[in-house]
């Protein structure tokens, strides 16, 4: 599904991957960890699109495709959604007119034709209740006075509604209280379908308990230094970053 | 070659030959009022760009053009069928080239609730309460352009809403430049007068049809009796060749409410002046804006809101995208004079520069002269917000068209003051297109 090789990509003169190398299969989940700053965010953003970052090496194919040709929005419609580490507060746009729009442009992308109000609203409805989101939340303009948790719960909505091939879910962990967690969780759970694959970044064990991850990687210095399994998140929990750390600096 | 004809020069001759046509009229004191406003006119002349209020908007091109001053207004339903607005209900009045149009328009308010006449019928009618409040409010001691509008005083719309009526129907003034045989000049001058308790709604629309240059000098005098409601709209929607210079000046007495909105489509020169003078206390006043200029247009709007009694409260927002080559001014005042005590003035003005050639100059200009006061301002002109525009990307939009939501979004914040439902979705309509195509 997404083969990425040897990517490399800088802002300005900073270079931040210096050589990323991951497969993700049909239906897998990767975990992302690692210190911060090691380049987590700027992954998932140059895998979104994020015309900030320069890409200056290697290549991404997402279902055959050169992933790195297309504009953010073509690479939207052809299945990646990237829930944000701080989702942007966008006044006078309601979420549900946004995720209207959204919607039936990705639809035109594929050549469907444009959903009906009724089968809208029906398919809002159900993802309302996935992760537990309000109404009135929707109605409001598009996260701005959100709180910390509403917004990353508001991310994990528009995923449910837009149905991607491949979910990136940057640290959506983080900011959610205990119930939410679990609720945005068992949402993300519910998605996986055995061909829906997500990468999943994060700092903590936690969601690894709810959301079982394939493979565990640990991301350090803009390159992936460790990849193992689900043990290997827990060996972090309990030793921190520092024996990675060290064995890649000795490298030096 | 003919040597141009001087346009203050011809203004004033016109004046002069109308004085003669004018009989036993002359020597009423609305006359010689248009006669002082003359004299000011002749003595100020023209400004140019060393006069302070006018540093970023040049009258050069428009005074250098000749215009016919007495333009006919000749026009059937057919030739206005492209300047339609949509369900548009209530009180219509349509001025071509300043002159009246009754057989085009609509009058429904019963006369007990809101007289609606011409600005001349209402002098013939009210001689007395004209005069009481005619070029009282807007100051034409320094304006040259207010003192000319006011030496020409003659076309336009006189509005008497009648104590405690709530006159639910809007009241819309349609002002229709007729530019397709000549360049045509036209001075308007409105007069509203809004008993106490009384609450209406009045709307003007600016249009020109014809491919000539159009010039409309135009003025609305507001007096707002004690706990009046007073809504206001000027939507302006000309063409590239249309210059316009308008002021809009509102008198406020104890408890006055009143709602100005200023929506700016397009047009090519445009200066709005925006006045608020709170002559009594517990004042509320709203001010709001938009203005959306593309290709080379300048649209330049001046507000000052005078806080003269104390209690009062006043917030503004002014909002702006700029596209292409186009210029903008905005310069807001606020005086809170010594016995304003406990007044609250809000000011801001937040503009997009959707090109790297367009230009905004935003001057906010404080005098407070009061110590138990809250006042604040604030303007900011940035690019467009390049996060917001990658998230809505990211979920599967395009960039034109995440720009044109983005957009419309910014300007809906002022759209949405607009109570006359007609009125609000042409311009919501009009702005999507607009922001869609630039
Ligand atoms: N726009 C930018 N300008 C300059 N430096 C940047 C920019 N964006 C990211 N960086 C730098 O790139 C490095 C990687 O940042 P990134 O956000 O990818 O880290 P991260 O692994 O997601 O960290 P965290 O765990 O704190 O979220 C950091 O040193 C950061 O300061
Ligand atoms: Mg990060």
């Amino acid at each position: 599904m997404l083969k990425i090789e040897n990517l490399q990509a800088s802002i300005g003169e900073k270079q931040i991957l210096k050589g990323i190398n991951l497969e993700v299969k049909p239906g897998e989940v990767h975990a992302i960890m690692g210190p911060n700053g090691s380049g987590k965010s700027t992954l998932a953003s140059v895998l979104a699109g994020r015309e900030d970052y320069d890409v200056t090496g290697g290549s991404v194919l997402f279902e055959g495709k050169d992933l790195l040709e297309l504009a953010p929005e073509e690479r939207a419609a052809e299945g990646i959604f990237l829930a944000f580490q701080y989702p942007v507060e966008i006044p006078g746009v309601s979420t549900t007119n946004f995720l209207k729009t959204a919607l039936n442009e990705i639809r035109k992308y594929q050549g469907q034709e444009p959903l009906d109000a009724v089968s809208f609203l029906k398919r809002m409805k159900e993802k309302m209740k996935l992760v537990n989101i309000d109404q009135s939340l929707l109605s409001r303009s598009l996260n701005e006075g959100f709180s910390g948790g509403e917004k990353k719960r508001n991310e994990v909505f528009q995923m449910a509604m837009l149905e991607p091939r491949l979910g990136i879910l940057d640290e959506t962990d983080s900011g959610l209280d205990i119930d939410a967690l679990r609720i945005v969780a068992e949402g993300v759970n519910t998605l996986r379908d055995g061909e829906r694959s997500f990468i999943v970044v994060t700092h903590y064990q936690r969601l690894l308990d709810y959301i079982v991850p394939d493979f565990v990687h640990v991301l350090y210095k803009g390159r992936i230094v460790k990849s193992g399994t689900k043990e290997l998140a827990l060996e972090l929990e309990e030793k921190g970053y520092d024996w990675i750390k060290a064995e890649v600096d000795a490298l030096v | 070659m003919t040597t141009p004809i001087d346009f203050k020069a011809q203004l004033i001759a016109e004046f002069q030959l109308n004085e003669t046509r004018l009989n036993g009229e002359s020597r009423s004191s609305l006359h010689q009022r248009r006669r002082l406003a003359l004299s000011r006119f002749e003595q100020l002349g023209f400004p140019t760009i060393r006069h302070e209020e006018w540093k970023y908007s040049n009258v050069k091109n428009l005074v250098s053009q000749e215009f016919n001053i007495t333009p006919s207004a000749e026009i059937s339903h057919e030739d206005l069928t492209s300047l339609e607005i949509p369900n548009l209900a209530g009180n219509i009045l349509y001025f071509i080239n300043g002159q009246y149009q009754p057989q085009l328009s609509t009058i429904v308010s019963p006369a007990d609730e809101v007289e609606i006449l011409t600005f001349t019928e209402g002098y013939k009618k009210y001689p007395a309460l004209v005069e009481e409040h005619f070029a009282q409010y807007a100051d034409d001691s320094n304006d040259a352009f207010t003192a000319l509008n006011t030496a020409f005083a003659q076309y336009g719309a006189f509005i008497h809403v009648t104590k405690g009526k709530i006159v639910e129907t809007p009241i819309i003034l349609r002002f229709i430049s007729d530019a397709r045989a000549e360049n045509v000049a036209v001075q308007l001058r409105n007069l509203v007068i809004v008993e106490e308790r009384a609450s209406v709604k009045v709307a003007e629309s600016f249009r020109t049809i014809g491919d000539f240059s159009s010039f409309t000098n135009t003025v609305t005098e507001a007096f707002l009796g004690n706990e009046a409601n007073y809504d206001h709209y000027k939507v302006q929607d000309e063409s590239e060749k249309a210059f316009h210079i308008g002021t809009t000046q509102v008198h406020h007495s104890d408890k006055a409410l009143s709602y100005d909105t200023t929506v700016t489509l397009n047009g090519g020169w445009i200066r709005n002046n925006l006045n608020l003078v709170m002559g009594g206390e517990h004042v509320e006043a709203h001010l709001t804006g938009l203005y959306l200029p593309n290709g080379k247009q300048h649209i330049d709007n001046h507000t000052l809101v005078d806080h003269a009694m104390p209690n009062s409260y006043s917030n503004e927002l002014y909002k702006g995208i700029m596209f292409d080559k186009s210029t903008g001014v905005f310069n807001g005042k606020i005086f809170v004079r010594e016995d304003a005590q406990k007044t609250n003035a809000y000011q801001s003005c937040k503009n997009v520069l959707a090109s790297p050639d367009a230009t905004m100059n935003t001057k906010p200009q404080l005098e407070i002269y009061a110590d138990d006061v809250k006042c604040s301002h604030g303007t900011t002109t940035g690019q467009m917000d390049e996060e917001a525009l990658f998230y809505l990307q990211s979920r599967g939009i395009p960039k034109d068209k995440g720009r044109a939501l983005l957009m419309l979004a910014f300007a809906e914040d002022v759209v949405e003051k607009i109570k006359i439902p007609a009125i609000r979705e042409y311009l919501e309509s009009a702005i999507a297109k607009k922001v869609g195509e630039v």
